[in-house]
């Protein structure tokens, strides 16, 4: 934290450009943000979280909510699945090892590193069981190991599907197993190289045909060069049965979370976008995902935005991309989607629960919480309510940084925590 | 090196000092023809060689000044040429600093300030350069 505030200081004082000056800025959301205009001080505002215990405290949820750790010690507990008979799955991992190409990458992954868990990522599923249903999970076991840096889930009819950093891979599940029965078969390679963004989040149509997995850029806004975001940034259509697949939507800098909408199987996700534009550049979203869209990355953002820093620049690109649904907040760090169901209270019956892991390229922090984003005839309608809280402290100190949300069908609200390492389960009081 | 029977002994630079001190010519000016080359290619690996060869030039910069300053400081008469040499040597690193914070930009958001900072430390650092290593001739005109 010295570091960080030595050096914000420090460009402080050589004040060359545009610095500071982002006390009131405000962190405007919903499917009409304004945009200021891009802005970059000497050095990129960063506030990196300060990690601290728990202790006795507990995250906030609303009035008429409980909260429960169901499980602790975890090993980078990234994304979670439900299976049918109640039993939780843990995608726990760390992947990318992207080349540090600038000193920059070297300062600045050492300084983001000291807002993240120290704990090594744990490669594997790890499975949560509640045989009496009395809410507590007495059972925790590794369900399958040695994965790579797993992170999406999905399942239909006894088939498991892990998205690796690299690959996706089917488990046969039958109902009530606790560890897999074999090792799992290889559906499709993921373009893997480099991974500067490695989650590769992932869902399945109802029908269990189809398979779609998100597939973030290789760079924040093409620092890598161009040659490098070949088949990155987008989501694919993964034919379930064969592997074979195709790019489904396109400019997406970084789906980190796909869940399908029940009533209509519309696809939805939520997308980090880039950085270093300012704190209230550029918006993190929510949207549906049109097949054949373009939404903008690397050329454009939040519509028909041109983002010069991509050169040599495609005007054509700009003139194509399309305006995503929903402003989550510029920098909040969307890592989890999922839609609700009427179990979880009249409030919340109704929208999407979004976990947002919290930002770095911000003065004041955002993020660091899940919220609730009430929807009305299958579209986003009105204000995101916040629905778990406290994960950043009134003292400054962080504690939790969620990542995937699952709505249970039993009516709950599954959060992984990546910094503390807990699964945390929010549930109606009866 | 208290004897001072040769007051302009210590404003000449050592062999290590003037080591660091011409290196910091082909660093900069390297750092120069990589900007001149991702700005004429847009090849992003230019702008990480420039990026680099600033901060090799930071690095020989800074200790070059820690070496001039020591000079000064153990010199008799502080005022002339080694004091224009250790202020330009400094102005040099700290517009060097800028311009490293000016690279850690990502992508062409370096261009054009990067490319013409780039250009002005160099000119810098061979003006420094040549009044450092030509120290010897100051003192000895009193």
């Amino acid at each position: 934290m010295k570091t960080v505030s030595a050096l914000t200081t420090l460009s402080m004082a050589l004040l060359l450009g545009a610095c500071g000056g982002e006390a009131d800025t405000t962190l405007e959301r919903g499917p009409d943000p304004k945009l200021p205009e891009p802005q970059r001080g000497l050095l990129p505002s960063m506030k990196i979280a300060e990690p601290a215990e728990w202790g006795d405290k507990l995250p906030t949820v609303p009035d008429g909510f409980s909260i429960t750790a169901i499980a602790t010690d975890l090993k980078i507990p990234r994304q979670t699945l439900v299976l049918p008979n109640g039993d939780i799955l843990v995608a726990e991992g760390r992947g990318g090892n992207a080349a540090k190409l600038k000193p920059k990458d070297v300062i600045a992954s050492y300084i983001k590193a000291q807002g993240n868990t120290k704990v090594k990522g744990g490669n594997r599923l790890t499975l949560l069981r509640d045989a009496d249903g009395d809410g507590t999970y007495e059972t925790q076991t590794v369900f399958a190991e040695n994965l790579n840096a797993p992170y999406g889930l999905a399942f239909h009819e006894g088939n498991l599907y892990v998205a690796n950093q690299d690959a996706v891979v089917r488990f046969d599940y039958q109902d009530g197993q606790t560890q897999a029965s074999g090792e799992p078969a290889k559906v499709t390679d993921l373009p893997k190289e480099i991974n500067h963004h490695w989650t590769k989040a992932m869902t399945i149509s109802p029908d269990g045909r189809y398979l779609y997995v998100g597939i973030g850029s290789n760079s924040n806004i093409g620092e890598r060069g161009m040659e490098v975001e070949a088949d990155r940034a987008l989501v694919w259509q993964i034919d379930a049965e064969s592997g074979m697949h195709k790019p489904y939507a396109t400019g997406l800098r970084n789906p980190t979370a796909l869940t399908i909408q029940p009533e209509t199987g519309q696809l939805w996700a939520v997308v980090n976008e880039r950085d270093e534009l300012g704190p209230d550049l550029v918006p993190d979203y929510l949207t549906s995902v049109q097949e054949g869209k373009f939404y903008g990355w690397p050329y454009a953002y939040w519509g028909q935005n041109a983002d010069t820093r991509v050169q040599p620049h495609k005007p054509e690109m700009v003139d194509i991309t399309i305006k995503p649904d929903y402003a989550l907040g510029s920098h909040v760090a969307a890592l989890g989607v999922d839609f609700s169901i009427p179990e979880m209270g009249e409030q919340f019956a109704n929208g999407v629960f979004v976990g947002e892991h919290g930002s770095w390229n911000r003065d004041n922090p955002v993020g660091y919480k899940v919220i609730f984003v009430p929807f009305a005839d299958g579209r986003p309608a009105g204000e995101p309510i916040d629905f778990a809280t406290g994960f950043r402290g009134e003292d400054g100190k962080t504690r939790g940084r969620p990542v995937g949300v699952t709505v249970d069908p039993k009516g709950a609200l599954i959060i992984a925590d990546d910094l503390s390492n807990t699964i945390w389960r929010v549930t109606r009081n009866q | 090196m208290t004897v001072t029977t040769h007051p302009d002994y210590r404003y000449r630079p050592g062999p290590l000092h003037a080591m660091l001190l011409a290196g910091t010519v082909p660093l900069f000016l390297g750092a120069l023809l990589s900007d001149i080359a991702y700005y004429n290619s847009f090849q992003i690996q230019w702008a990480n060689f420039a990026a680099w060869l600033i901060a090799g030039g930071l690095l020989f910069a800074g200790l070059a000044l820690l070496f001039a300053l020591a000079n000064l400081i153990g010199a008799q008469r502080k005022a002339g040429r080694p004091v224009v040499y250790l202020l330009l040597l400094l102005v040099t690193w700290v517009i060097g600093l800028i311009n490293a914070f000016e690279h850690a930009k990502d992508a062409w958001a370096v261009m054009p300030a990067g490319l013409v900072l780039s250009a002005v430390v160099a000119v810098l650092a061979v003006i420094t350069a040549w009044l450092g290593l030509s120290n010897l001739r100051s003192g000895g005109e009193r």
